[in-house]
């Protein structure tokens, strides 16, 4: 790819980015979020069309004006989200746009040369795929596989692999490097894209590094984890986070028995146990969907519980609203800034006040009150470090990292006694993740009970003073921040070797 | 694949309401049950209720006590709501349900044909008849559902059928450019359909509603204008032929029903298999399935989303436009303003309440033409249950199965939403 340039409007995601990818390596693309990877990419996919630039394939200029073109050239790209059809077989998902048919013109679909296709691609590579489940019921990891699957049914010989490892185990990922490293033996090329460094360090032939659009460097694996963050975000970051030791006092949030069912009637959390002491931060580590959102969406009064027991210094939450949930002192960060932290079209002032608009000094239940607002998001802007022209400007106007700050400022502004912050550094910069952690972590040692789940586990690790590791919906152990990772990898995936289940209790 | 001991977790057994749905089922199966049992018994005469296959009171005949009968059938839907609330195996849900429901229609009519009687053949056919417009209907409705495209249009596609059929008709005095036509009028409405909701993503319903009216209008227009000043010139359409297949026609009850009819019968039964295994096993059915489902996962391996979208709808128009001439070209012989008088949306309820699939929407469509032919057979024979009562069945059974009464209706996930590419 040569020069290619993209913008959204006044945003260029792509500033004249060259790369190339040579036969049988793997190289991997590295980047924040938002960095535009995954739009150059797409470009490459034929999903975006460059403002400008060239693609060559094998020494030939090509324009990819869809996927479809691009599959012809032997391109094939597994996407961060999914691309199957949940209520499909395995073997419907792998054969879709590239049907085996027989009958001509009619098109009637050969369910036997279908369903032989993908058991001998899966074989051939070792990705074992069960053709006739429906997706809709696989785990992630072997979804992935299918879609990996889907790929090279299609003969490709550029593999793009869009943040594969996001949704997986420690040991899926393993798996998975290993799957890549075996394809790319066979010839494939493949592009990796991420922002773990330790999986680039382990694969990887070559390294592309992308910052806000550019290339800022290509690297070889030896290169050192702090030299590639460096190259990321360009400046040095600490990816510690300074604490004292909790002081943990009385228990301020008890959760037992709990069980609450997803949108689809399934079983998400199925009997937690939890305490938070006021004073100490627990942890929520696990693989996304594996009930920690309708833990904490149960907890706040979103999604209502079947059984057990949710208790706020011995009052209980159960039946409560969410605003009755807020207001008896507990702070919320959601899991979806966009979606349920901030209403993008609203001023960070009005933004700051969302939860506290009909009560004094913002307001009655009949009016606002504009000047209390106002001095309210000075203060705020202040505070937090909201870096924003005006409080009066939209919110969606703003970064990932000063919404978020926008919200954890909100939040934080009323006496707490319990604060549960989702998510709480998704898509937000290096600079504001480091803010809001000790923001986080200044809380705590004002004694508010700290609830933090997180899917990436080194902010859980940094954060927490105890870890629960959750999988299919149960704690299966809760354990010290200074456990060895691969132990707490193995909780995550559901492995219990060894009988420390009641560690940290 | 990682060896270690993977964590086997059986889910908790968490406290299961009481009131789930097999329960409240089988509750509302005892309560109607009871009505009927207690309501029509008593109501009902104590006179011989007789089901003839002929077209009169004599010969061959199902005959029943009318309160003999009425008691019974309705002691059984109470027994078949018991067993639901008794808490059987969950295969046998659907056909209790089934059987409750039939034996709550049987002992209505035990008590409405007490001391008179019904004519079997006649009640099918004509079923089979006020279905055939919501059958084709529906169908055209799966055909754009499928694909992401939400249809609110099928009435206007039906009046602009209809209106095609009835002019193009009588000006070729030929009843298949009649049919021809109407299949025209139908992809019209179709067209517009597909271009203002799939290039312009406006809303799909309001452009349903919006070319409803668009077609009330026009065919509306065009009647007062030309077909009412002369109606012999414009709006005397010939009638479709009915073929009788000799041999399969002696067949009892069935062979008059099947095979002494019309071709439109025969269309749309076709059609109702053609469909069902065009969209089962088909490459054109995966990938229309696949569009209404993830059209996004349908365009990353190469399938022109849109495309065959467009393609679907249009097709959908030429089912609905069929559909329209069912009104001119075999029900009656003349256009009239609005004839169609909601039949679009009693086939959009067929295809809500037959679940998007074809032969649920034939199902469906068969169950409310029962309705109206029992409806127009009350009256008939004055009885004295409105027959307003059974034109509503439709629209209740339709919000019953949209409230997920009846098994989960689920929609394909992605209908109505209009794919813009990112």
């Amino acid at each position: 790819m040569r020069g290619i340039t993209k913008r959204f409007g006044d945003l260029v995601a792509n500033d004249h980015i060259d790369i190339t990818v040579e036969p049988g390596e793997v190289h991997a693309l590295l980047g924040e979020n938002g960095a535009g990877k995954s739009t150059l990419m797409n470009q490459l996919y034929g999903l975006l069309q460059p403002d400008e630039g060239e693609i060559l394939v094998d020494g030939e200029k090509k324009v990819f004006r869809s996927p479809r073109d691009a599959i012809a050239a032997g391109i094939g790209m597994v996407h961060q989200h999914f691309m199957l059809v949940p209520v499909f077989t395995v073997a419907e998902n792998i054969a879709l746009g590239a049907e085996e048919v027989r009958g001509g013109p009619l098109g009637f679909l050969d369910r036997r040369r279908n369903r032989k296709d993908v058991l001998e691609t899966s074989q051939r590579y070792g990705l074992p795929v069960d053709p006739d489940a429906l997706v809709e019921n696989l785990p992630v990891g072997a979804q992935q596989r299918v879609e990996i699957v889907k790929a090279l049914t299609r003969d490709v010989d550029l593999l793009i692999l869009d943040e594969p490892t996001a949704v997986l185990t420690p040991q899926e990922t393993d798996e998975l490097l290993a799957v890549m490293r075996s394809l790319a033996e066979t010839g494939k090329s493949i592009v990796f894209i991420t922002h773990k460094l330790r999986e680039v360090k382990a694969i990887a032939d070559r390294i592309t590094v992308i910052r806000r659009g550019r290339t800022v460097g290509t690297a070889t694996p030896d290169t050192s984890e702090d030299e590639l963050a460096a190259l990321m975000v360009g400046r040095d970051v600490s990816l510690e986070v300074a604490k004292e030791p909790a002081q943990p006092q009385g228990e301020v949030l008890e959760v037992a028995g709990l069980i609450v069912d997803d949108d689809r009637g399934v079983r998400a959390v199925d009997g937690v146990d939890l305490t938070v002491r006021a004073g100490e931060v627990l942890g929520i580590a696990g693989v996304q969907g594996n009930g920690q959102t309708e833990l904490v969406e149960a907890i706040m009064g979103l999604r209502p519980a079947r059984s057990g027991t949710i208790q706020l210094e011995g009052e209980s939450l159960i039946g409560k609203s969410t605003k009755q949930v807020l207001r008896s002192g507990v702070g919320y960060v959601p899991e979806d800034r966009s979606l349920d932290g901030v209403v993008k079209d609203f001023s960070v002032a009005e933004n700051l006040v969302l939860d506290m608009y009909d009560r004094p000094p913002y307001g009655s239940a009949f009016k606002l009150n504009p000047k209390a607002i106002a001095v309210n998001a000075a203060e705020r802007v202040e505070q937090f470090d909201i870096r924003v022209s005006s409080p009066q400007s939209a919110v969606g106007n703003l970064s990932g990292g000063n919404q978020q700050k926008v919200v954890v400022a909100r939040e934080m502004s009323r006496p707490l006694r319990l604060f549960i912050a989702a998510q709480p550094t998704r898509g937000v910069d290096v600079g504001s993740i480091e803010f809001i952690h000790k923001q986080i972590i200044h809380e705590r040692d004002n004694g508010t009970a700290v609830l933090v789940v997180s899917s990436e586990l080194d902010e859980v690790v940094g954060l927490a003073d105890r870890i629960a590791v959750m999988y299919r919906g149960r704690v299966l152990a809760i354990v010290s921040p200074d456990t060895p990772r691969e132990e707490i990898g193995l909780l995550m995936a559901g492995i219990t070797g060894t009988n420390d289940e009641e560690d940290g209790q | 694949m990682s060896t270690a001991t993977v964590e086997d977790l059986t889910e908790i057994t968490a406290p299961d309401r009481f009131w789930n749905r097999q329960r409240r089922l089988g509750a509302a199966l005892v309560i109607i049950g009871l009505i009927a049992a207690i309501v029509f018994g008593s109501l009902a005469e104590s006179k011989t209720a007789k089901f003839t296959l002929s077209e009169d009171a004599e010969g061959a005949a199902l005959s029943i006590n009318g309160q003999f009968g009425a008691i019974l059938f309705g002691v059984v839907t109470i027994a078949a709501g018991a067993a639901l609330l008794a808490g059987v195996a969950k295969r046998w849900q659907t056909w209790l349900l089934g059987l409750g429901i039939v034996t709550f229609v049987l002992s209505f009519l035990c008590w409405q044909v007490a001391g008179k009687f019904l004519p079997l053949v006649d009640t099918v056919s004509g079923s089979l008849e006020l279905a055939l417009p919501l059958i084709l209907g529906a169908l055209a409705g799966v055909l754009c559902e499928r694909s992401g495209v939400v249809n609110v249009a099928i009435e206007g596609q039906f009046l602009m059928g209809a209106f095609g059929a009835a002019l193009v008709g009588t000006l070729a005095t030929s009843v298949w450019a009649g049919l021809i036509s109407a299949i025209v009028g139908g992809v019209i409405i179709a067209a517009m359909l597909a271009w203002l909701a799939i290039r312009f993503l406006v809303d799909q319903v309001v452009v349903g509603i919006v070319l409803n009216l668009f077609a009330l209008g026009v065919t509306g227009f065009l009647y007062e204008r030309l077909m009412q000043p002369d109606a012999l010139k414009y709006n005397s359409p010939p009638r479709l032929p009915e073929w009788k297949i000799p041999g399969l026609a002696d067949i009892p009850v069935i062979g008059p029903v099947l095979f002494d009819t019309n071709l439109l019968v025969w269309i749309a039964l076709i059609l109702v298999f053609v469909i069902h295994f065009g969209l089962k096993r088909t490459r054109w059915g995966l990938r229309t399935r696949a569009v209404g489902e993830h059209p996004t996962a349908a365009d990353t391996v190469g399938i022109r989303v849109r495309g065959l979208r467009y393609m679907n709808v249009l097709l959908g128009g030429v089912v609905a436009g069929i559909g329209g001439a069912y009104f001119t070209l075999v029900s009656t012989s003349a256009f009239n303003k609005n004839m169609t008088a909601g039949a679009g949306f009693i086939a959009l309820a067929a295809l809500i309440f037959g679940r998007w699939t074809p032969f649920g929407a034939l199902g469906a469509a068969l169950f409310f033409g029962f309705a109206q032919k029992l409806a127009n057979y009350l009256s008939a024979v004055g009885s004295p249950v409105p027959n307003q009562f059974l034109n509503m069945l439709p629209y209740i059974a339709t919000i019953i199965a949209v409230a997920g009464l009846v098994g989960r209706v689920r929609a394909p996930a992605a209908d109505g939403v209009p794919y813009v590419k990112s």
